[in-house]
């Protein structure tokens, strides 16, 4: 007997949604057959536009990439830009770059949290988990004079010291936090009417995990052990043993359901607690930037030439910058690659035979960013109708591309 | 006709335009409270208790669009059809003090049957609107209700037959015979368990008959972006919240007949005119209470559920619950 089927548009403008992006589902009752994504909707132009700039401008955009990864695109960015131009960054900075990265961390894991309490209509969650992220966007406003988007990052280090007075400040947010543990537990990891709605559901086997190359946390609670921080230390996190938490570490087992992602964000959130308290024990005495005259740094850059490479473990994941300099004012190349663009494939495995009521919850899981992630649409100038690529026609353009680079 | 029941005739008339003009400023007030509680409890500022008034109004000037594959009649039926068979519900409920209008011809096992129909309606609405989002909407709705009937009914048959027991002769489903005997009094330790377990029953059916967080599964903002009701808007739309607001009025009431119909006065010694002024104040201040543990808190405290947990959750556990309640009351009697 063949199953009827009945078609619904999920996107690209809907409740559950904070980014345009749009699925279409094959639904039979209320179970999920299957599951088309079709993204492109959020495309900016944003490398390119990067090109037209000189690279300090270009800071100033890669913080607007997104609006909740705005310490992580910055970061990767300086890296790679100092990577391909031979600068040294002061450990000073290090650290300060470390305590801003890990600051967001926490404030983006308890968005999200509120969030998935949102879409399974647990508003009362989502009030009480933004209430507790607040203290953390006063603490950045106190650092970095804004709530997102710091302005914090630069190349060769950061622009704004964290001086003496700003520690009993950061102090009494810290053990804000390690106090909020409780109730953020209680909240997310007891209470029964969220462990009945995440428990089984949306589940991700750690083959998956490894086959589609999920990053961040997603790949955390299937099992991986992956985290950047820890593979390749950098920055101020090669002083520290950081290891990837996997939701084993609380409850035992690895499901790599939705459960086992609010275990592991939650989770993250206290070892950040913990990074930024080692961070401002060991904090160095020194400069902040290697350069501070910028039109100095400029005509350093402008001489530069060479590729870099910037990761930094974002809070969805691993976040690349690519730069290429080529003796001039402006980047030849540009590539930023955000880890929602890793993550997307981790939905077909989780969506499969779900119901129709998991939707919303699943695709919050995975932290999904389309504003970070959507790099290209391939739009026909004439009709204005939207492209959709083979994988072997991509791959021609991808290989095309990669030779006009290196060229 | 005599000149008599011609009278009386257009008394009711009267009555009953007083009456659903009431219940639904009522309604729309103990909404405002219901959101204003809402908001206190998760720490918001939340809106003006007259915020319902101002969305009513707000949503009668706004353009009234029916779809184009829509089916008018239906689709512009539905939400009249709602309101209607629940403001006639007002008619066959006392409140507090003041006697039902209709209190003799109709009974319990009416207001059952009423209680239904804005259910059907919002299918009807769902169905003939045209959209894939109304449609799960709407059988979402349908297996809802036929889960949740059978526990309200349980519920009701419970508390009647043993009301017969004890008064044989009485019309037992009347709701003037029910809140002037409470189950409470009948019935020794044993049924006064049965008879918790009935309240709690009517208790749990009611987020689900006023569509509301943890059942609001048919509407379900995030998944089907307002599910039965995502192409209404404008005039359909407030009637459908106008019928809402008076269901909630009605849930209210009904609990408070079947379970708490006492009165206060006698027992601060004021008669007269006072002691009925009395007695309506507190009918409301009891409205509240129950409308604050039956919607709001139950609101505040829990997530959506998913149609197959909602199901099961009415159809296993809670018709359980209420067999049990009538078991008890039986054993009870029994012994």
């Amino acid at each position: 007997m063949s199953i009827s089927t009945y078609k619904i548009p999920i996107g690209p403008i809907h409740p559950s949604l904070a980014e345009p992006m749009t699925f279409n589902f094959e639904i039979s009752g209320e179970k999920i057959q299957s599951v088309d994504l079709a993204p492109g909707d959020n495309h900016r132009g944003i490398e390119f536009m990067g090109r037209n700039r000189n690279i300090v401008q270009i800071i100033y955009l890669a913080e607007r990439i997104c609006g909740i990864c705005s310490a992580s695109h910055p970061f990767a960015f300086c890296r790679a830009v100092e990577n391909a131009a031979g600068i040294e960054v002061p450990p000073r900075a290090e650290y300060i770059r470390v305590i801003i990265a890990e600051l967001e961390r926490i404030h983006s894991h308890i968005l999200w949290a509120g969030i998935a309490a949102e879409e399974l209509g647990f508003n009362s969650v989502l009030y009480l988990s933004w209430k507790v992220r607040e203290e953390v966007l006063d603490l950045l406003e106190i650092l970095t004079g804004n709530r997102i988007n710091y302005g914090m990052y630069m190349i060769g280090g950061v622009r704004r010291d964290i001086s003496e007075e700003h520690m009993p400040r950061i102090m009494k947010t810290l053990q804000y936090y390690k106090d909020a543990y409780q109730t953020l537990e209680d909240v997310f990891l007891k209470d029964p009417s969220i462990a009945l709605r995440t428990k089984n559901v949306g589940i991700m086997t750690y083959e998956d995990a490894l086959h589609l190359t999920s990053v961040g946390p997603t790949a955390r609670a299937s099992g991986v052990k992956k985290d950047v921080r820890q593979d390749q230390p950098y920055s101020a996190y090669a002083d520290m043993d950081i290891k990837a938490i996997t939701p084993d570490i609380y409850s035992g087992e690895v499901n790599g359901d939705v459960y086992d992602r609010i275990i592991v964000r939650i989770l993250e959130v206290f070892q950040s607690v913990q990074i930024i308290e080692y961070c401002l024990d060991n904090l160095p005495e020194g400069e902040i930037l290697s350069e501070p005259k910028i039109v100095k740094l400029l005509g350093t850059l402008k001489k530069a030439k060479g590729e870099g490479v910037g990761r930094h473990e974002a809070p969805r994941g691993e976040v690349i910058h690519y730069i290429k300099l080529n003796e001039s004012e402006n980047p030849e190349v540009w590539k930023a690659r955000a880890p929602t663009y890793n993550n997307l494939m981790s939905w077909l495995p989780m969506l499969q035979r779900q119901e129709i009521a998991d939707i919303p919850i699943v695709i919050a899981s995975i932290d999904p960013c389309i504003g970070c992630m959507d790099r290209v649409t391939l739009v026909d100038s004439n009709t204005s109708k939207k492209q959709v690529l083979t994988r072997e026609e991509l791959m021609k353009l991808s290989i095309a591309k990669t030779r006009r680079i290196l060229k | 006709m005599s000149g008599g029941s011609i009278i009386i005739f257009i008394l009711n008339i009267f009555g009953a335009l007083i009456i659903a003009i009431l219940g639904i400023l009522v309604g729309l007030f103990y909404k405002g409270i219901d959101r204003k509680l809402a908001a206190m409890l998760q720490s918001r500022v939340g809106p003006p208790i007259r915020q319902p008034f101002l969305d009513f109004f707000k949503l009668m000037i706004k353009e009234n669009i029916v779809p184009e594959n829509a089916i008018p009649w239906v689709f512009n039926g539905a939400p009249v059809l709602a309101l209607v068979s629940t403001v006639t519900i007002l008619f066959y409920i006392p409140f507090g003090p003041i006697p039902a209008l209709l209190g003799d011809s109709g009974d319990l096992i009416l207001i059952a049957y009423l209680l239904a129909i804005p259910a059907i309606a919002l299918v009807a609405g769902g169905f003939s609107s045209g959209s894939t989002y109304a449609s799960i909407g709407a059988q979402r709705e349908m297996v809802l209700m036929m889960s949740y009937e059978l526990p309200l009914v349980t519920t009701i048959i419970g508390l009647g037959w043993r009301l017969n027991l004890a008064y044989p002769g009485l019309k037992v489903f009347s709701l003037a015979a029910l809140s002037t005997n409470p189950i409470w009094g009948l019935v020794g330790p044993l049924g006064f368990l049965g008879a918790l377990l009935l309240l709690l029953t009517l208790v749990i059916v009611t987020p689900a008959e006023l569509s509301i967080v943890p059942f609001d599964i048919p509407e379900a903002e995030t998944e089907l972006a307002g599910g039965v009701l995502v192409e209404y808007s404008g005039r359909n739309l407030a009637l459908f919240e106008l019928s809402n607001a008076v269901k909630m009025i009605v849930m209210g009431t009904l609990t408070i007949a079947l379970f708490f119909p006492y009165n206060i006065a006698h027992l601060l010694s004021i008669t007269g005119f006072f002691a009925y002024i009395i007695n309506i104040l507190f009918f409301f201040f009891k409205l509240f209470i129950v409308i604050f543990f039956e919607a709001t808190l139950i609101r505040v405290a829990l997530a959506r559920l998913k149609i197959d947990q909602a199901s099961t959750a009415y159809l296993i556990f809670l018709s359980a619950t209420s067999l049990m309640g009538l078991l008890l009351i039986a054993i009870d009697y029994i012994i």
